[in-house]
C-alpha cells in the first residue's frame, strides 16, 4: 500500500509538470487569457528550460558555493538561535521576577516582523553571510525560547520532587532535570526551528548579498530570467525537504525515549 | 528505643487560592515512628495525609509544630529519607538503570561501580534485563519496581511511601507489596506507608494510625497489628486475626470515611 502510494505521488508530479508543460508552451494549446502565445511563458516559465537550467546548475557545478552558503548561514543561524532561545528560556523559566519583569519587552520582540531588521543587520554586519545568519537567529531565537519556557514550567513537579529526595542539589536539577526537559522541548520545534533558519538565509540573500540560492533568485528577477528564478525556487524546495528528512533522522535518534503512539508496553 | 521520625504538634495551613481565607490540611498532629516500625496511616481521601509525608521529607514546612529525625530537628530536606510516589516520578529521557542510579550520580558516585549497584538492584526487583528500557516501555508495575530500586540503593533508613501501588491492578499489587515486605525484613527501615486501602495497610504493617477527615485532619485512634512475621499479604487477609483488626479499625473509620465523602461531593455540588 505504502508503496503504491509512492507511484502515485510521483504521478501526480509528472501530472502537475505536464500540464505546466502544456499550458506555457506557445502553440500547443490556443490562447486563451493571454492574446500573445508567449506571454504564458514569460510569466510562469517553462518546466522544460527550467530543469535545463537546473541540470545546467548542477552538472556545471555553478550551484554548489551558493548552497554551500545557504546551507552555512542556516545552520548557523539554528544553532545560535537554538543555543540562546535555550540558555535564555531556562534562565527566564526559573527566574519569576525577571520573567515578570522582561514580560512585555518580549512580547514586543516576537510580535515585530523581524525581517525589517534586516537593512540593520546589512548595516551592522556587511554584505557577507552573518547579516543572513543574524536574521535567522532572531527567527529562530523566539521559537526556541517560548518553547523552553513553557518546557520549564511545565516540568513535572513529582519528577522534581523525587530528584530532590535522591539528593539532587539546586544545580543538579538543573542539570540532571531541567535541561533535558527544556531540550526535548526543543527538538519538538526542531522542524519549525529549521525552517526558519533556511526563511531567515534566503530573504536575507535576496535582500542583499553576493553569494547563496537567494542571491541567484534575485539576480535572476533584475533580468526578468523567470525561468532561473523557478529553476532557484525548485532547488530551494528540494533542499528545504532534504534538511526537513535530515531533521526527522535526527529527532529520530534523539528521541528514542519519547513514547510513540501504538507501541506495546512490555508485560513482566 | 529512640524515634527515628517523630512529628511533634504539626499543623499545616495554606493559603487558599483566592487570596482570602485559609485552608488547615492537618492541625496538632503527634505522630512517631520507632527505629525499624512499619507504620501505615489510612485515612478518607483528601485528608492530608500526603501532605504529613512532605513535611516528614523536609518537602514542606509545618506552619508550626516540630519535626525530629532521630532527636535533631529537620532542617530542609531530609537526607536520611526515601520517598516514594503515588504519582510516576521517574525521569522519562533516562533509562531504567540510568534512573535507577540517578541518586548516586547526585552524589558523585558515577561510572562503572554506579552501574554494577545499579544493575544489581534491577535484578533484586526483578528487572534485570530491562536497564535499557525507558519508563514509557515498561509496564506500570515496572516502573514502581524501578521507583522502588531507585529509592532503596540510596538505602535510606526512612522510607516514606505514599499510596505507592494504588495505580496497579489488584495482582500485580499483591507481588509488589510482598516484595516490599521481603525486601524491608532484610534489614528492618522505618517505614511511613500511606495507603486508603485498609486491608493493605493491616496486612503490610507493625502499627496502623487511622487520621479523620479533612480539613484540620489529626489521628483519632492507633492500632498495633500483631500479625505474625513474615506474612504473605494475600494469604493474611484470611486469618481471622486479621478479620477481627480489620472490623475493629473499620468501625473506627467508618464515621470518618462517610464525612469525607460528604465533604467531596459538597465540593464538587455546584
Amino acid at each position: 500500500m505504502r508503496r503504491k502510494l509512492w507511484v502515485w505521488q510521483v504521478l501526480l508530479l509528472v501530472a502537475l509538470f505536464a500540464v505546466w508543460h502544456v499550458a506555457t508552451h506557445p502553440e500547443l494549446i490556443p490562447p486563451v487569457v493571454w492574446d500573445n502565445p508567449s506571454r504564458a511563458a514569460f510569466f510562469f516559465g517553462e518546466p522544460l528550460k527550467i530543469l535545463k537550467v537546473m541540470g545546467d546548475w548542477f552538472t556545471g557545478g555553478e550551484i554548489y558555493p551558493h548552497l554551500w552558503v545557504t546551507l552555512q548561514e542556516t545552520a548557523l543561524a539554528f544553532v545560535i538561535g537554538s543555543v540562546l532561545g535555550l540558555a535564555i528560556g531556562l534562565w527566564l523559566g526559573l527566574a519569576p521576577f525577571a520573567s515578570a519583569l522582561l514580560d512585555p519587552y518580549i512580547k514586543a520582540a516576537n510580535a515585530m516582523p523581524r525581517v525589517v531588521l534586516a537593512p540593520i543587520f546589512m548595516v551592522w554586519f556587511g554584505l557577507g553571510i552573518w547579516s543572513k545568519v543574524a536574521l535567522g537567529v532572531t527567527l529562530v531565537f523566539f521559537i526556541v525560547f517560548f518553547n523552553v519556557y513553557q518546557g520549564v514550567k511545565e516540568v513535572s513537579p513529582v519528577v522534581l520532587n523525587n530528584a530532590t529526595m535522591l539528593g539532587a542539589t539546586r544545580r543538579q536539577l538543573l542539570r540532571y532535570v531541567y535541561l533535558p526537559s527544556a531540550t526535548s522541548w526543543v527538538f519538538s520545534s526542531l522542524h519549525t526551528s529549521v525552517g526558519m533558519a533556511f526563511v531567515g538565509a534566503v530573504v536575507g540573500e535576496y535582500l542583499g548579498s553576493a553569494k547563496g540560492v537567494g542571491y541567484l533568485i534575485h539576480m535572476a528577477e533584475g533580468s526578468f530570467d523567470i525561468n532561473t528564478v523557478f529553476a532557484g525556487i525548485l532547488v530551494l524546495t528540494i533542499f528545504a525537504l532534504v534538511l526537513d528528512f535530515a531533521v526527522s533522522a535526527a529527532e529520530k535518534r534523539l528521541l528514542v525515549w519519547r513514547p510513540t503512539q501504538g507501541e506495546t508496553e512490555q508485560q513482566l | 528505643m529512640t524515634a527515628s521520625v517523630c512529628l511533634e504538634k504539626v499543623t499545616c495551613t495554606f493559603a487558599s487560592r483566592s487570596g482570602e481565607g485559609s485552608y488547615t490540611a492537618v492541625r496538632d498532629v503527634d505522630l512517631a515512628i520507632e527505629d525499624g516500625e512499619f507504620v501505615s496511616v489510612v485515612g478518607p481521601t483528601g485528608c492530608g495525609k500526603s501532605t504529613l509525608l512532605n513535611v516528614a521529607a523536609g518537602l514542606l514546612r509545618p506552619s508550626s509544630g516540630h519535626v525530629k529525625i532521630h532527636d535533631e530537628p529537620l532542617v530542609g530536606i531530609n537526607r536520611r529519607a526515601g520517598y516514594m510516589f503515588q504519582a510516576e516520578a521517574l525521569m522519562p529521557w533516562r533509562s531504567a538503570l540510568q534512573n535507577v542510579i540517578a541518586g548516586l550520580e547526585f552524589r558523585g558516585e558515577d561510572g562503572e561501580n554506579a552501574r554494577h549497584r545499579g544493575a544489581e538492584w534491577l535484578e533484586r526487583v526483578g528487572l534485570s534485563g530491562f536497564g535499557d528500557r525507558y519508563p514509557h516501555q515498561l509496564s506500570g508495575g515496572m516502573r514502581k519496581r524501578v521507583s522502588l530500586a531507585q529509592m532503596l540503593i540510596l538505602d535510606p533508613q526512612i522510607l516514606l511511601m505514599d499510596e505507592p501501588f494504588s495505580a496497579l491492578d489488584v495482582q500485580t499489587r499483591q507481588l509488589m507489596e510482598n516484595e516490599l515486605l521481603e525486601l524491608w525484613s532484610a534489614d528492618r527501615k522505618s517505614v511511613i506507608f500511606i495507603t486508603h486501602d485498609l486491608e493493605e495497610a493491616i496486612s503490610l504493617s507493625d502499627r496502623v494510625v487511622v487520621l479523620s477527615a479533612g480539613p484540620a485532619t489529626r489521628p483519632i485512634g492507633e492500632y498495633v497489628i500483631d500479625l505474625p512475621r513474615p506474612r504473605d499479604v494475600s494469604e493474611i487477609r484470611l486469618a481471622p486475626r486479621f478479620i477481627e483488626l480489620h472490623d475493629r479499625i473499620w468501625h473506627a473509620m467508618k464515621d470518618e470515611v462517610l464525612k469525607g465523602y460528604q465533604q467531596t461531593r459538597n465540593r464538587t455540588a455546584p
